[in-house]
């Protein structure tokens, strides 16, 4: 997989890869497939493709009756479009554990000209509190391509979050992907910063900045959002003592909660959540969003300084 | 389709009434329930899984035909009809709305026979398709049959997936609108006007048929007629009466989410016999 493709790129390449193998993947989509990029595997398997047009809760619903039918159901739109469907996630494909895998593109503010009527900074929160339901979020095309296959052989739902733009490369090919295990990307004790997806390139940016102030950043990539990877973050708050997590989602309902609950349960350290500030999104560039909303390597030296106060 | 003798239909029709008798015996023990919507459709569901059906209740074979109850809010008759067809005892009936019981209000995947959970209406035509649309992809010549409420119709995905129906030309896919009249407000016309309601299903791309849906003799034929239909699906719509086969249910806007009290339970048992 080329690393220089976006997340949804890459998603939309392995799915027409695969279609080859596996003549049980079914994909739709709502009327988005060229941005979404199913339309690859659209054009090379027109009968497996369904258009629904844009019509969200119908995406669901008909994704679940082809699970039903025996069939792998990749259901794909942006994110924001997705959660219209809500209900029908929670109700069909959640609550019967069905085999959907719901393919959000252009989440985050990644769709940032489009403005926040179509930016997603709330999917993960919504998908968190449905029982049976995991989440995905790859950080970069490799990622994305390992987390599609995995979920084409992996039986039940999931949430698969992607980005309209291109991520930087984290990982390289011989990354071993595995499905609810958090991956260490940079060694460190003094703090962890916890990250998802596109974030987790500004966490490596602060994590080298801030070495040359002798502070020692660990990196964790939390691919999988749920089922989260437990044993992983008590062993951050263990080991270094401070948790910064990073999102591009608000930051009620998302990692950091998630996180946080853990942390509080089991070994309670000082804690920030960075992430969008309750608010919704805007047009603009997406830097100059990312930027405005304080979701950077600077905000997040910031507030890693203020975790050790004066004791660092 | 077979000919059918009089003493099947006469035998249709008997188990039509153990349904009812079921549905009310459910509904009365379990305390809540709607014993209206449940009366209305069990004609249907008496001829569809005692006539029309391809089904064992013995294995999940990948080529039966498959019902969905859009319609969720009457689970009481499915449950009835699944038990009559052995899908499970009996006796599991009366667990309707127990604590720990096998039965939930609303269907659930996990009882036998129950293809996929509803409740939350507007969502089984859309399943529906999807099935229909798998069964076609494996060159399954099994039918796909989904029963709607009409104050379901209410609802926008159900014209998103009547719009997918036709689109993709899915003759192996029956609907079945129970037209009873009433929704729990009140009577459908009232709460939100669904006419020309045959001629919205003709303009979406439907064949249509319209029945007594609580005749057993005209079912059987609107089902006969479904079978030449080709290129396009098939929607019947069933002129029922809520609370159909107790006469003071029939009708009664009341009964849609109520139970009997005893006095009633056992007036109504007596009516169907």
């Amino acid at each position: 997989m080329d690393n220089l493709l976006s997340t949804r790129e890459a998603c939309g390449l392995t799915l027409l890869n695969m279609g080859h193998k596996e003549k049980d993947i079914v994909v739709l989509d709502a009327d988005l497939s060229g941005s979404t990029n199913t339309k690859k595997f659209a054009e090379k398997f027109p009968n497996r493709f369904f258009n629904v047009g844009c019509a969200e809760q119908n995406l669901i619903g008909t994704a679940a009756g082809l699970a039903i039918g025996g069939k792998i159901a990749f259901a794909g739109t942006f994110a924001m479009f997705l959660m219209r469907g809500w209900e029908q996630i929670r109700n069909t494909v959640a609550h019967d554990n069905l085999n959907v895998k719901l393919l959000g593109s252009h989440s985050g503010l990644t769709n940032s000209k489009d403005g926040g009527s179509h930016q997603c900074l709330e999917d993960i929160a919504l998908m968190s509190c449905l029982p049976n339901m995991s989440i995905l979020n790859p950080v970069d095309a490799i990622e994305a391509e390992k987390i599609v296959i995995n979920e084409v052989y992996r039986k039940g739902p999931s949430y698969i979050r992607m980005n309209r733009l291109t991520t930087p490369a984290i990982n390289t090919q011989d990354y071993d992907f595995e499905f609810g295990k958090a991956v260490e990307i940079r060694e460190g004790e003094d703090l962890t910063i916890i990250a998802t997806g596109t974030m987790v390139s500004e966490a490596v940016k602060a994590s080298e900045m801030l070495k040359k102030e002798n502070i020692n950043a660990r990196v964790l990539n939390v691919h999988t959002i749920k089922p989260i990877d437990k044993s992983s973050i008590i062993k951050c708050a263990k080991e270094t003592g401070h948790i910064i997590t990073i999102e591009e989602h608000n930051i009620y309902g998302g990692l950091g909660s998630a996180v946080a609950g853990i942390i509080v349960e089991n070994y309670p350290v000082p804690m920030k959540i960075m992430g969008v500030n309750d608010r919704f999104g805007e047009s603009g560039d997406y830097n100059y969003l990312i930027n405005k909303f304080g979701l950077n390597e600077v905000e997040i030296i910031k507030n890693a300084k203020k975790l050790f106060g004066d004791k660092k | 389709m077979m000919d059918l003798k009089s003493e099947d239909i006469i035998k249709l029709k008997e188990k039509a009434t153990i349904l009812r008798r079921h549905v009310i015996k459910m509904v009365y023990s379990a305390g809540s329930g709607h014993p209206g919507g449940s009366l209305s459709c069990i004609d249907i569901l008496a001829v569809l899984y005692f006539h029309v059906m391809k089904h064992d209740p013995q294995k999940k074979d990948a080529e039966r035909d498959r019902f969905f109850l859009s319609k969720g809010h009457a689970a009481p008759a499915l449950y009835a009809t699944l038990a009559e067809s052995g899908y499970f005892p009996i006796s599991k009936l009366d667990s309707l709305r127990k604590n720990d019981g096998y039965l939930q209000g609303h269907p659930d995947s996990s009882i036998p026979g129950v293809e996929v959970s509803s409740g939350s209406l507007g969502q089984g035509l859309s399943c529906a398709n999807g099935v229909a649309l798998a069964n076609r992809l494996d060159d399954n010549p099994s039918r796909v049959f989904v029963v709607l409420g009409d104050g379901e119709c209410d609802e926008g995905q159900v014209w998103e997936a009547a719009m997918l129906s036709a689109h993709y030309k899915l003759d192996n896919l029956v609907a079945i609108v129970d037209r009873n009249g009433l929704q729990i407000d009140g009577q459908t016309e009232k709460v939100m006007s669904l006419e020309p309601f045959s001629k919205k299903w003709r303009s979406f791309g439907w064949h249509v048929i319209q029945i007594d849906g609580n005749n057993i003799e005209e079912i059987i034929k609107a089902f006969d007629e479904t079978e030449n239909i080709i290129g396009k699906p098939t929607v019947i719509i069933a002129h029922t009466f809520k609370g159909k086969g107790v006469s003071f249910m029939e009708w009664i806007n009341a009964f849609h989410g109520k139970a009997p009290t005893e006095e009633e339970m056992i007036r109504a048992l007596e009516e169907l016999k």
